[in-house]
């Protein structure tokens, strides 16, 4: 790991109105929010949502931004936490013209920026395909010829986010099922099979510790540098 | 004053009274890196202290689990906003390591295995505040928590207990670390939700 410049900007908490909301999955959704005074992000990076009760009581929680800055909307995808407090309000309940509060971006780690001349190779996991969504969508409205491959393990068809977008993606998209069987493929987890040649590559991994873990096993057992891996993990208790 | 969101009302548990601001109660153990995590041979482990002349105190696996242990349960705080509570863990306290230590620094960085770095007030971690712990549960800690063995001091947001610590470095000047330079608070105290810079 290298170390960047240090970052001294205060985050406040800015008050954001729900400006489109559409179902990506049965327990997921995309949730479109105008965010006046936003500062923009990089690709990869989360913000702080919180959520405030009529008596004053709040809840906060972190989650991925899925899509590059676009003037003052911040787009994010959140998938339903069956005993959550948090996600099944933002998946069922919220609804445009909502209002709650966000601050961020957050992180300044898990991120790429288009001046990046790649190759990334991209690896997710269930809902970890968020923030490298962000990544791919920042690849093509930069315009950038950056070497992009997109590795995404699912449970079935039916978990895809983002289905048909990745479908016409302009870069190599390999979808693994863990519980359905595929023409080329049987069910199962990630194998070193799954993962194209990364040798040069910048590796993005992102989905539940375990899968992070696996994927980052299979990477350095064929020899990729730990320090061109950057790991994002969301755990079962993410709320 | 708040922005209320229509129709939210919170699950609100007791225990959750005594978190700090904003943070929420879990049972799971959530792993937070920004990285693979290490493969660490304990044969070739070390944990060193640099003091600000250069001066080097050095352990080796054996010496530390030679030395006295403690097994403090403590809170711990995650600025992802989760906490858990009454962990229970074994190691040894910075008190000792830092008996034969001659510092007059202030500051303290501190380095892992696979690159990561925090940086923290000594003070922080003297006086029974911090533990280089090795166990968890009564278990060897796992490498996805931190082990061989990763630096432990509660009263912090966790990302100051740095995983699979190897040593520190006594310095007159602060400087920041891994996340202290990408947007996190330079001390990081969750009492006071010390979250991002200047919070």
């Amino acid at each position: 790991m290298t170390r960047t410049a240090p970052v001294r900007r205060r985050t406040p908490w800015l008050a954001a109105r729900v400006r489109a909301v559409r179902s990506e999955t049965s327990v997921s959704r995309t949730i479109v929010l105008e965010v006046p005074g936003w500062p923009g992000h990089a690709a990869g990076q989360h913000v702080d949502v919180k959520l405030t009760a009529p008596d004053g009581y709040s809840a906060q929680r972190s989650y991925s931004i899925a899509a590059p800055p676009s003037g003052d909307l911040v787009e994010l995808t959140v998938q339903r936490v069956e005993d959550g407090e948090v996600s099944p309000y933002l998946v069922d309940e919220l609804l445009p013209t909502d209002e709650l509060e966000v601050r961020g971006p957050i992180g300044g780690w898990f991120t790429w920026r288009p001046s990046e001349p790649g190759p990334v190779l991209l690896v997710a996991g269930g809902s970890g395909i968020v923030p490298l969504m962000a990544m791919v969508r920042e690849r093509a409205l930069a315009g950038s010829t950056a070497a992009f491959s997109l590795v995404y393990s699912v449970r079935g068809p039916s978990d895809v986010f983002y289905a048909s977008e990745l479908s016409a993606a302009d870069i190599p998209v390999r979808l693994l099922y863990t519980r359905v069987a595929a023409p080329d493929r049987p069910a199962g987890r990630i194998t070193a099979a799954d993962l194209p040649p990364s040798a040069d590559a910048k590796v993005y991994v992102c989905g539940p510790t375990g899968f992070v873990e696996a994927v980052s096993e299979v990477l350095l057992a064929r020899g990729q540098d730990p320090a061109s891996i950057r790991t994002e993990r969301f755990g079962p208790s993410g709320g | 004053m708040s922005i209320v969101s229509r129709g939210f009302h919170g699950r609100r548990e007791p225990a959750a009274a005594d978190l700090p601001p904003g943070q929420y109660l879990t049972q799971d153990f959530p792993v937070l890196q920004a990285g693979p995590t290490p493969r660490i041979d304990l044969d070739d482990w070390r944990f060193t202290i640099n003091n600000e002349v250069g001066e080097k105190y050095s352990w080796t696996w054996r010496e530390l689990l030679a030395l006295p242990s403690e097994r403090p349960t403590v809170d711990i705080h995650c600025v992802t906003s989760w906490s858990k509570l009454k962990t229970s863990w074994q190691g040894v306290s910075l008190d000792s390591l830092f008996e034969d230590v001659e510092t007059a620094a202030d500051h303290a960085f501190v380095r892992s295995y696979g690159g990561y770095t925090t940086n923290l007030p000594l003070e922080d971690l003297l006086d029974g505040k911090a533990w280089i712990a090795y166990r968890f549960e009564g278990e060897d800690l796992p490498g996805e928590h931190g082990g061989p063995a990763r630096l432990l001091v509660p009263h912090l947001y966790f990302w100051k207990s740095a995983k699979w610590v190897t040593g520190i470095d006594l310095r007159n000047d602060d400087e920041p670390g891994f996340w202290e330079s990408l947007g996190y608070h330079n001390y990081g105290d969750p009492w006071r939700e010390q979250r991002y810079t200047d919070d």
